[in-house]
């Protein structure tokens, strides 16, 4: 189960093409098995193996290394709230001690009904807007205790559903290149030739 | 509707970040204020390509030239220019690499996040004449796996990018041709880190290289020469292709010319993402002044700022009329790194926001070096306990022994006038590959030697306790 859907694959193929080496298109693909199962499962990697022309061992060597790939499942809302010092100072703590409270679960937890994960994350890239958090990596700024109970009842409630994909989702938008324009393998990607434009001349 | 007030990106960001304020010269933050600031309609009406068009009409090594004498300097945290930077590739090798860094993940730093939410096709300019002049003939744009909203906008900016000819085969019918290429990671720190970045890029696991020899300019992606420049760095470049070297310069200082930008975060009472002129803002005007932070919260006493990202030793007020200038942090003992500032003020407890950095780093270390993975973790350990109350004097020597395991010699510090502190000034030495081992030992030295008390008040609270008594009795 779980290898990656004919659709998955003909994406992931494309991907791989825009590599000079194909086992550099392993975290895209990765990121594209667990927007299709929500986790990363063993078949996926030896299928992803398959696709890069690697060993399982080497996909699991990768994936092992990053925090956002999960080896095992994990709620359909992972809620990842930052502790680092800009939102420690503004309150990260409590609000993390709120939502464990809240969920009855631990960081690193589940729900036992599968909707819910906390995590304690790093820095988030927000930090004036502190304390913050994401679901699933959309972003939430500024949160009070309260806030976080208003988020976890919408979300629970699946009103939030348009914005906030079930885990595994990134970005919906993906970069397409079309074959008409692609640069590709050919020249300048010819070892030690050097680009047309560098003659000394303008380009235009 | 006034279409320049609706910006609200990823969720409910309704607050005002601080661009609008003031009257400053804006080099990459031009375009923010529009709620369409990322579609390419509104950047080709407000000067969009210009610059690429304008770099196109010249032989690419006057392009190059020109970014060299405007000294753009490196926005990641070293500082250093990019002009000077590509000239390092060693000639005739080809093809040559340029890797984007946006991984943006340093504690307080918020600014190539927004720069590639907001103004994406800037970005994508600034690479094509980064790849223009430098004679690149691939561009691997890298972005933070956490970003969904920058991934999703410099996604659709591409596209919209190739299918208008400025990115792909003969860009705008001449003879430049590139590909650049949406890549992303998925949450690693020291993939910031620029060997590490290309070592992700590659498909690995994201650990650090050795330099020597692993250069990036000399030997980079797949071995081949390669430029790794920050999101903001190419943020710079079409303002300075339609503007010229000349009027970059005529901004900020000869050293440090041209804007800056920075995040104020923390006990502020408006934090924010704030364009800055460089070299000549200095961080009072940046904490008090009335378009910037305008002061601390509720009316608080400043303690101490972080003044260049999580791992920049700690200023105090003393060090507040400092000015934005490389040459006059170093000196002071610490270091502009990413333009980012965390704001501590009177309330604070000390160990304890040293902590929530050394666990930071503490937590993203690779593990390749000893002194980093075991270092790290062991600051960490100690650091919890005294937090706890629960530390002893012991304690304290041994955060020492463990910070000088990883950096042998003075660790930077600033000036205490209230302790009768020198500065000891940047750089320090360090056994380990990358910045990350002695990034977790700077929030713990800043702390010690700034505020012993502190720590004093801590471990004697533990001391009281009878570690003698007898069972039973
Ligand atoms: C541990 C570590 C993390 C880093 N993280 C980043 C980062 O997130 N973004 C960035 O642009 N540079 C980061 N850097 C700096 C890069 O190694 C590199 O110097 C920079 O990307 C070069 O670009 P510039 O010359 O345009 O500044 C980091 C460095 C270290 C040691
Ligand atoms: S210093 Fe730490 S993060 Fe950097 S290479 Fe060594 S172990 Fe890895
Ligand atoms: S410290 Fe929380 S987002 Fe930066």
């Amino acid at each position: 189960m779980s290898r990656l859907t004919d659709a998955n694959v003909a994406i992931a193929n494309e991907i791989v093409a825009r590599y000079p080496r194909p086992k550099s298109a392993l975290i895209p693909l990765l990121h594209i098995s667990q927007e299709q199962n929500g986790w990363v499962t063993d078949d996926a990697m030896k299928h992803i193996a398959e696709l890069v022309g690697v060993t399982p061992a080497e996909v699991l060597g990768t994936a092992s290394f990053y925090e956002m790939f999960k080896f095992e499942p994990v709620g359909k809302y992972v809620i990842n709230i930052c502790g680092t010092m800009s939102c420690a100072l503004m309150g990260a703590e409590e609000l993390l001690h709120h939502a464990e409270h809240r969920l009855g679960i631990k960081v690193g937890g589940t729900t036992p009904d599968g909707l819910f994960t906390i995590e304690h994350a790093e820095c988030q890239a927000a930090c004036t807007e502190a304390p913050c958090l994401q679901v699933n990596y959309r972003y939430r700024f500024r949160m009070t205790p309260s806030q976080l109970d208003a988020l976890i009842d919408d979300l629970a409630a699946g009103n939030l559903a348009e914005e906030i994909p079930p885990h595994g989702t990134l970005a919906r938008v993906r970069q397409h290149i079309p074959a008409d324009r692609a640069v590709g393998a050919a020249p300048p990607e010819t070892p030690g030739q050097e680009p047309v434009w560098m003659n000394g001349k303008a380009a235009l | 509707m006034d279409e320049r007030k609706g910006c609200v990106v990823s969720g409910t960001y309704t607050h005002a970040p601080g661009f609008y304020a003031g009257d400053r010269p804006r080099i990459v933050t031009s375009r923010f204020e529009y709620a369409d600031s990322h579609t390419i309609e509104r950047y080709l009406a407000t000067d969009g390509y210009k610059g690429l068009r304008a770099s196109l009409a010249r032989p690419a090594a006057d392009v190059h030239e020109e970014v060299k004498n405007a000294t753009v300097l490196g926005r990641g945290g070293a500082g250093f220019p990019a002009g000077t930077k590509w000239g390092l590739m060693p000639a005739g090798s080809f093809p040559r690499y340029l890797v984007v860094n946006g991984d943006e993940s340093e504690p307080g730093t918020y600014k190539d996040r927004l720069l590639m939410e907001r103004d994406p096709h800037q970005l994508i300019e600034g690479c094509l004449i980064a790849c223009y002049a430098a004679g690149l003939t691939r561009c691997f744009l890298y972005i933070r796996g956490e970003m969904v909203t920058a991934q999703e906008r410099v996604a659709a900016a591409l596209n919209e990018a190739y299918a208008a000819g400025y990115v792909g085969r003969n860009i705008l019918g001449s003879s430049f041709s590139v590909d650049i290429v949406l890549h992303w990671g998925a949450g690693a720190y020291v993939v910031g880190e620029e060997t590490a970045l290309i070592e992700s890029l590659e498909g690995n696991r994201g650990m650090p290289r050795l330099k020597p020899p692993y250069f990036p300019a000399a030997i980079g992606l797949y071995g081949q020469p390669t430029i790794v420049n920050n999101v903001e760095t190419l943020a710079n470049l079409p303002w300075l292709a339609r503007n010229g070297a000349e009027a970059y310069t005529a901004i900020g200082t000869q050293t440090s010319p041209g804007t800056r930008m920075v995040a104020v975060s923390g006990h502020v009472k408006r934090p924010g993402v704030y364009e800055i002129v460089n070299g000549t803002t200095t961080f009072r005007d940046l904490l008090y002044g009335d378009e910037f932070c305008q002061g601390i919260r509720n009316g608080n006493k400043l303690k101490a700022f972080v003044p260049g990202g999580g791992s920049a030793p700690w200023f105090l007020p003393d060090q507040l009329d400092l000015p934005f200038e490389a040459s006059q942090v170093g000196p002071a003992g610490s270091m502009l790194g990413s333009g980012a500032i965390m704001v501590m003020d009177e309330t604070t407890d000390i160990p304890h926001a040293a902590l929530t950095l050394t666990r930071f780093y503490a937590h993203e270390s690779c593990g390749k070096c000893t002194p980093c993975r075991e270092g790290g973790t062991w600051l960490e350990r100690i650091l919890t306990r005294i937090v706890e109350g629960d530390g002893t004097d012991a304690d304290l020597e041994q955060l020492v022994e463990v910070g000088k395991s990883i950096c042998p010699g003075d660790f930077p510090h600033a000036a205490s006038e209230r302790l009768g502190l020198a500065a000891v000034p940047f750089p320090y030495k360090m056994t380990t590959i990358c910045f990350v081992g002695p990034s977790a030992y700077a929030p713990v030295n800043s702390a010690l030697t700034l505020f012993p008390e502190e720590f004093a008040a801590r471990v004697t609270r533990r001391n009281r306790i009878p570690v003698t008594a007898v069972a039973g009795e």
